[in-house]
C-alpha cells in the first residue's frame, strides 16, 4: 500500500498525480474507483461517456500512454505516471484534430455517445498506421459500438482524416458520403 | 453509473509478495491483472473481494522469452495484444496467435491478458445478468442460489469455459507455473481446469498463475477455428484447436481440443485415438468429427447464445473443417467473414 493511502471509515482513499491531456492533477479518491470516475466527477472531463461500464460498448475508451484502453475498466489508482488522452485532448489550440473535423464536415456522428471513444480509437490507429485500408479500420473499431451511424461515415471521416494528416490534398471523400446514398432508381444524381 | 464494491487495494513487487499477501485471507482475496473479466463481474456482484492484488507492478511476471530448449514463456500479466504482436510467437505459434486474436475487442486486448484468459470466470446466461435480475430467478448455484437454472435437477453448476487461448494451448502441450508462499510447481494446462462450472480451476486459492510455457514447435500442423454471432465483442460459443504431427501420410500424434461446449476444455480422446495411425482424408476426417460430438463431455446446454441443438451440430462441422484445414483439404467457409 502506498505510503500516502489513507483509510476513510471502509473506503481506502488514495492520492494520485494523473497526467491527463498533457496538465498533471493531483487527485484524491477511493482506491475502487474506476478512471472513468474519477476523469467525469472529479476532473469533471465529461467528455468521456459511460455506456454499458462492463467492457463491452466502448464509449468510455481514453488512451493510456498511446494505446486505446476502457476507462471504465481501469483503476484509476494504477494510471499515475501514465499519459492519459481523453477526447478534450485531442484539439490543438482552437483547432480540430483532423480526424473531428473530418466527423463533423461529414455527419459521422448521430446521437454522438460512442464519438469520443471512436475519435480516440481512431487516433491512435491513425498514429500507428497513417494510411490504414478499410478492413484495417473496421478492425481497429472492432470494441466500439454505435447505434446510430451505421458506420459508414465513420469510415468515411477516418479515411477522409487519414488523408489530411498524410498531407494528400488530392483525396477527396466519396460523394455518397457527402451526400448520401441515391435513392432507389435515381442512379448516381450527384453526378 | 455501475460502481465497484470498496476493497482494500495492493500492488506488491514481486510474486513473492503477492502470495504473501493473497495467503493471508485466500478466501476474500483476489488477484487482478488486465481486470476485463474480474472487474464487470464485480460491479454486477457476481464475485466480491474484501483484498485486491493486482499483479500489474510485477515485472518477473510480464514479457515473453524463450528457454533453452526453444520453447516460449509468457509471462501471466503480459497483454494478449502483446502476445499477437510478438514476432517470436507469430513465427512459433502462428495458430496461438490468430486464437488470441479472436479474444473479444481490440481494446479489451490491450488490457486483458493471457493469465487472465487462462482463468476465465465460466460464463452462462443464468450467472452473467446484473443483480436485479438473478434476484428476481433467485439467484444460482454459482453465485448465492441453490438451483441450477440450467439443469434444475442437477447437483452441480454447468457454466461454460470460455477461454479463447485454452484449446490452443492445450492442443499444443502448454505447461504454467502456480506460485505460493510453498514455492512453485508446475503443471500441465490441462490439469488446471476441472469439469464443474463453479469449481472450474484445480489450482488452490493462495495460488498464483505466474507464467505458461509452450513447447518448442516439432513440425507439428495446426488450425484453429472460432464460432460466435458477431465477428467482435462476442464471447466465442465453440472454439475447435487441432494441432497434428505427421510423418508421411500416417498420423503419429494429434490434439483436438474444443472450447465453450462445456465448463471445461475438452480433448476429443475418440477422435484422436480414430486418427492415430491414420492418413487424414477426408472420410478419416469425417469419421473423427463424427466422434467429436459424441463423448468427452461435449454436452452445448441452453445457457450461451445460439439454441444448444445446433451447436452440437456445429461441433462436427467445425472438427470437420479445421481437421481438413490442417490436412491441407479444400475447406467450405461455414460462416460470414467478419473484417480481416
Amino acid at each position: 500500500m502506498d505510503s500516502q493511502d489513507q483509510k476513510a471509515g471502509e473506503h481506502q482513499q488514495v492520492f494520485r498525480l494523473l497526467n491527463v491531456n498533457g496538465e498533471p492533477h493531483q487527485t484524491g479518491f477511493s482506491v475502487h474507483h474506476s478512471l472513468l470516475e474519477v476523469l467525469r466527477e472529479q476532473l469533471n472531463l465529461t467528455g468521456t461517456k459511460h455506456g454499458c461500464e462492463l467492457g463491452e460498448c466502448g464509449t468510455c475508451t481514453v488512451l493510456i500512454d498511446g494505446q486505446p484502453v476502457l476507462s471504465c475498466l481501469e483503476l484509476a489508482a494504477e494510471c499515475e505516471g501514465r499519459e492519459i488522452t481523453t477526447v478534450e485532448g485531442m484539439m490543438d489550440g482552437n483547432d480540430l484534430h483532423p480526424l473531428q473535423e473530418a466527423f463533423a464536415d461529414l455527419g459521422a456522428a448521430q446521437c454522438g455517445y460512442c464519438t469520443p471513444g471512436i475519435l480516440v480509437t481512431a487516433k491512435a490507429l491513425l498514429e500507428e498506421n497513417p494510411e490504414p485500408t478499410r478492413d484495417e479500420i473496421v478492425s481497429a473499431l472492432a470494441g466500439n459500438l454505435c447505434r446510430c451511424t451505421g458506420y459508414h461515415k465513420i469510415l468515411e471521416g477516418i479515411e477522409w482524416a487519414a488523408a489530411k494528416m498524410r498531407g494528400d490534398n488530392d483525396y477527396t471523400p466519396p460523394k455518397e458520403a457527402i451526400y448520401g446514398d441515391p435513392l432507389p432508381g435515381e442512379g448516381d444524381s450527384h453526378a | 453509473m455501475l460502481r465497484l464494491p470498496a476493497f482494500q487495494f495492493h500492488a506488491p513487487e514481486t510474486a513473492a509478495d503477492a502470495a504473501r499477501i493473497l495467503a493471508e485471507d485466500p478466501a476474500n482475496t483476489r488477484v487482478v491483472a488486465g481486470g476485463t473479466d474480474l472487474w464487470p463481474n464485480m460491479k454486477r456482484r457476481h464475485q466480491g473481494a474484501k483484498t485486491i492484488v493486482s499483479l500489474r507492478s510485477i515485472p518477473e511476471m510480464s514479457g515473453i522469452c524463450v528457454d533453452d530448449e526453444g520453447g516460449v514463456i509468457i509471462g501471466a500479466t503480459t497483454t494478449l495484444d502483446q502476445i499477437t504482436r510478438n514476432e517470436t510467437v507469430q513465427e512459433k505459434y502462428p495458430t496461438l496467435v490468430k486464437a488470441i486474436a479472436s479474444i473479444s475487442s481490440p481494446v479489451l486486448r490491450n488490457t486483458g491478458t493471457i493469465g487472465g484468459n487462462l482463468c476465465l470466470d465460466t460464463r452462462c446466461t443464468y450467472y452473467n445478468q446484473n443483480e436485479e435480475w438473478r434476484r428476481s430467478i433467485s439467484y444460482c448455484m454459482k453465485a448465492e442460489g441453490e438451483v441450477c437454472w440450467v439443469a434444475p435437477s442437477s447437483p452441480r453448476c454447468w457454466a461454460v469455459s470460455s477461454g479463447d487461448s485454452v484449446p490452443m494451448l492445450c492442443a499444443l502441450g502448454a505447461e504454467i507455473t502456480l506460485h505460493s508462499t510453498e514455492g512453485e510447481r508446475i503443471v500441465p494446462l490441462a490439469e488446471l481446469f476441472n469439469d464443474d462450472g463453479m469449481h472450474y480451476l484445480t489450482k488452490r486459492p493462495d495460488e498464483i498463475l505466474t507464467r505458461v510455457r509452450i513447447p518448442a514447435p516439432s513440425g507439428e500442423r495446426t488450425g484453429w477455428w472460432k464460432l460466435r454471432r458477431r465477428g467482435s465483442i462476442d464471447y466465442g460459443v465453440l472454439s475447435v484447436a487441432v494441432a497434428g504431427w505427421c510423418s508421411g501420410e500416417t498420423t503419429d500424434r494429434i490434439e483436438i481440443w474444443l472450447g465453450s461446449v462445456g465448463s471445461t476444455p475438452v480433448r476429443c480422446s475418440e477422435s484422436i485415438d480414430h486418427l492415430i495411425g491414420k492418413p487424414l482424408t477426408a472420410e478419416t476426417i469425417a469419421e473423427a468429427a463424427a466422434l467429436a460430438r459424441k463423448g468427452d463431455g461435449a454436452n452445448p446446454l441452453g445457457n450461451t447464445d445460439f439454441a444448444p441443438q445446433w451447436r452440437g451440430k456445429m461441433i462436427e462441422k467445425y472438427v470437420d473443417a479445421v481437421l481438413r484445414e490442417v490436412a491441407g483439404l479444400p475447406v467450405e467457409r461455414l460462416v460470414p467473414h467478419h473484417g480481416s
